[in-house]
């Protein structure tokens, strides 16, 4: 015998396995255990379990599909929705990993719907993700709900039928945070800039310098610094920003770039320089508590977690998340809640006014221009073709509650959707450039 | 290689080709996009060969799909074929500038240079605001020959646009393996020296393997392009051409086939690994490569390779 030969058959046997074990989940997957009385809903959910996005954006989000999809198939959610299941079917959910190639989710995607059979896709939290799944949506015909990705150009690029995202895009935060700024500054003749460089920190630069021309012409943009994603490392841009001395410098850093920050550039007062915005500070607060200089303003992409009005679904939400995964929900948590929490406001709908469930056209139907309540605003379906969600946000001012070490929010204010997102007729481009008319705002 | 073999492989692809309506549409799509990163794999070999490790030949992956995506959105072009051309056209013009570079070197400073390339493109393309940045761009569904097939028949139109390529692509790196430049690459990696006192330059041999496997990472990028309607510039990062290599290693530099056999193998587990361990699939991938390594060193290659050569008594 020649040696070797053993190894040759311990791959084969390995390979064999492999083979046999393909061929069995195939098999598994194809057939579902004893079907129960009411079909159920197949529901994919993909969002990021692995990588740099997944602890702060993808597992409170899968959390809050765990918590909310129990919920809604016990019929425990509060009422508008406290009928079981989606027109009482209950949901049966499949979730994936969104880390990987775009290539690795569009072939996924299709797994989903042409191999196991979904109903229906809520997920991606990378805008390049959506933006390479919205096509592949409208040639399966797969009903979308896209939960986290914020770049506006997913509907204004086409029209689509089949993708649905009730949560707002990202103009809003930019806006919002300008008109904040704007309201709480309005002697401001110079600001700065420090975002990461990829789409996300572009155009939430570009969002906010131009909403920023449009309210107080005359502040000048004084530094615009552009460390590359995940540098973790930002003692330049730090030296450049206390040189320039800003009243204001704005930035859409996010996980290990926004805790790296605030550390570094807590380390060299740059607080007593300059007031940081921060569009998505409400992800870091609780972990980094009084490390945020108090007075930073803060946001949550939406009126969420502590921005969030009163209200008997949110103190519910609140209750349910914090019982079961310890940890107050994030914004990405509301996202995906107010996500689910449209698809089965539309399911119900259809499933109404079709006496039967519904199909994926008339679901479609009922989703379009829908107007609903989500666990920290009313969502309503107003632009792009019905098919991209408005609502109001808030933006406040970070201060450390030093008696009870908590982290705190004041001087919260609230703008309506109409004062923060652009009209149904325009691209968020155009309508920051000409001065974001008709924007209403009281 | 003999007409025997070009004949039989025709058919093995006819075969393929015909066996559309009995596949499922999702199992077509992922056929295809592992065929892209066989064409790749297959010009991996081609380098792994002489014992060069290329870590960025994602650059011009990226490159093709991008010439895809551009000339599609500022040409105006739509013809698949046109476009496949253009792309590897593209991909080898990149290699034939970059490999005045990077022909010089050699094991880790080649790995290297040719990782720092990459990444320079995809820096490029991560500034580019008005390329989507990170986002990247749709690229418009493609004609083929005046024809203009959507939803289904769109899928089945690449697929089989992806069987000619890898066809062709089999043909020409199985010919040029034959060839006596490319029967050069074992005394490349042996000896390089006295390669060059029989007369030959090594670095221009080298500089033209680098090229021909460009235009094959080219062909791979622009088939992934038409495939997912979408390019970004994670195409050229440096985990994309990682995971090529890890599928050369899964394969091996035996034998041409095994690239696209590899490469969807390596899909198929991906597939499967993510549906079964959403939250530690890369565990998975990891383990089946420390195993390939472990048992089967040379690749799944050298499994085929074995069989036959034992069927010919160990004549060959």
């Amino acid at each position: 015998m020649v040696p070797g030969t053993t190894f040759v058959r311990v791959c084969k046997a390995v390979l064999v396995a492999t083979g046999v074990s393909i061929i069995g989940l195939a098999t598994a997957s194809a057939q579902t255990a004893t079907p129960p009385a009411v079909a159920p809903v197949k529901l994919g959910i993909v969002t990021f379990l692995t990588g740099a996005a997944a602890g702060p954006f993808g597992i409170p989000g899968r959390n809050a599909a765990e918590i909310m999809i129990e919920m809604i198939n016990a019929g425990k959610v509060p009422e508008p929705y406290a009928t079981p299941g989606l027109g009482g079917a209950p949901i049966e959910t499949k979730v994936l990993d969104e880390n990987g190639s775009t290539a690795n989710q569009v072939t996924e995607f299709r797994n989903l719907v042409q191999r196991d059979g979904m109903h229906a896709i809520v997920g991606y939290i990378s805008s390049g993700n959506c933006l390479a799944v919205a096509p592949v949506a409208e040639e399966l015909k797969a009903l979308t709900v896209l939960f986290d990705c914020g770049t506006p150009r997913i509907f204004e690029e086409k029209s689509l039928k089949y993708v649905f995202r009730a949560t707002p895009h990202a103009t809003m935060d930019s806006v919002a945070a300008a008109r904040y700024v704007v309201k709480k500054y309005p002697e401001l003749t110079s600001y700065s800039g420090v975002n990461q460089n990829y789409a996300w920190g572009q155009d939430s630069w570009r969002d906010f310098v131009a909403a920023m021309k449009a309210l107080t012409p005359k502040a000048k943009v004084e530094k615009e610094l552009f460390p590359k994603l995940f540098a973790g490392e930002f003692g330049a841009e730090i030296s450049a920003l206390l040189t320039a001395k800003s009243p204001i410098v704005h930035s859409s850093f996010w996980n290990g770039d926004l805790e790296s920050f605030i550390v570094q550039s807590g380390a060299r007062g740059l607080s007593k320089e300059s007031t940081m915005v921060y569009t998505a500070g409400e992800s870091a607060m609780f972990r980094m508590g009084s490390k945020i200089p108090d007075g930073s303003i803060i946001g949550a992409r939406g009126q969420h977690g502590v921005l969030a009005p009163e209200s008997a679904l949110n103190t519910w939400f609140r209750k349910v998340y914090e019982d079961r995964f310890g940890t107050p929900p994030l914004y990405p948590s509301y996202h995906m809640a107010q996500s689910l929490l449209g698809l089965k406001a539309a399911w119900d709908k259809a499933a109404i006014k079709a006496g039967k469930r519904p199909t994926t056209d008339e679901v479609i139907a009922a989703f379009e221009n829908l107007e609903f309540e989500g666990p920290s605003a009313k969502i309503r379906m107003a632009i792009g073709n019905g098919h991209q969600g408005i609502s109001d946000i808030a933006y406040g001012t970070f201060k450390y509650n030093k008696a009870e070490a908590r982290p705190e929010i004041v001087d919260i204010v609230r703008f309506p959707a109409e004062c923060v997102n652009p009209p149904a007729n325009m691209t968020s481009t155009a309508w920051l450039e000409a001065g974001m008319p008709g924007a209403k705002c009281n | 290689m003999s007409v025997r073999h070009t004949l039989l492989g025709a058919l093995v692809f006819a075969g393929l080709a015909a066996c559309v309506p009995l596949l499922p549409l999702w199992l077509i799509s992922l056929i295809t996009i592992a065929m892209s990163s066989g064409l790749v794999v297959s010009g991996l070999i081609i380098l792994w060969r002489a014992g060069l490790v290329p870590f960025g030949q994602a650059l011009f992956f990226a490159t093709g799909a991008y010439t895809v995506a551009l000339a599609g959105l500022w040409l105006k072009i739509s013809d698949a074929v046109v476009l496949v051309i253009l792309a590897i056209v593209a991909a080898a013009l990149v290699a034939a500038f970059a490999g005045l570079l990077l022909a010089r070197y050699r094991e880790i400073f080649f790995a290297m240079l040719s990782l720092a390339l990459s990444m320079i493109l995809y820096g490029l393309l991560v500034k580019s605001e008005a390329l989507g940045s990170t986002d990247g761009i749709n690229v418009a569904q493609a004609t083929f020959f005046g024809m203009k097939p959507r939803g289904a028949a769109y899928t089945i139109a690449v697929f089989w646009l992806s069987l000619v390529l890898v066809f062709l692509a089999w043909l020409s790196v199985t010919a040029y393996l034959g060839s006596v430049a490319g029967q050069m690459a074992g005394a490349i990696r042996d000896n390089e020296i006295r390669v060059e006192y029989l007369g030959i330059s090594v670095t221009r041999l080298i500089h033209l393997k680098l090229t021909i496997a460009a235009a094959l990472a080219g062909a791979g990028g622009a088939l992934a392009a038409l495939s997912i309607s979408h390019v970004d510039p994670q195409m050229a990062y440096w985990t994309t051409s990682g995971g090529f290599v890890f599928v050369t290693i899964l394969a091996g530099a035996v034998s041409v086939p095994a690239a696209f056999i590899g490469a969807l193998i390596f899909e198929v587990i991906r597939s499967i690994a993510v549906a079964v361990l959403p939250g530690g699939w890369q565990m998975i991938l990891g383990t089946v490569l420390l195993v390939t390594i472990l048992f089967v060193p040379n690749g799944l290659g050298s499994l085929i390779m074995r069989k036959r050569i034992a069927g010919q008594g160990g004549s060959k």
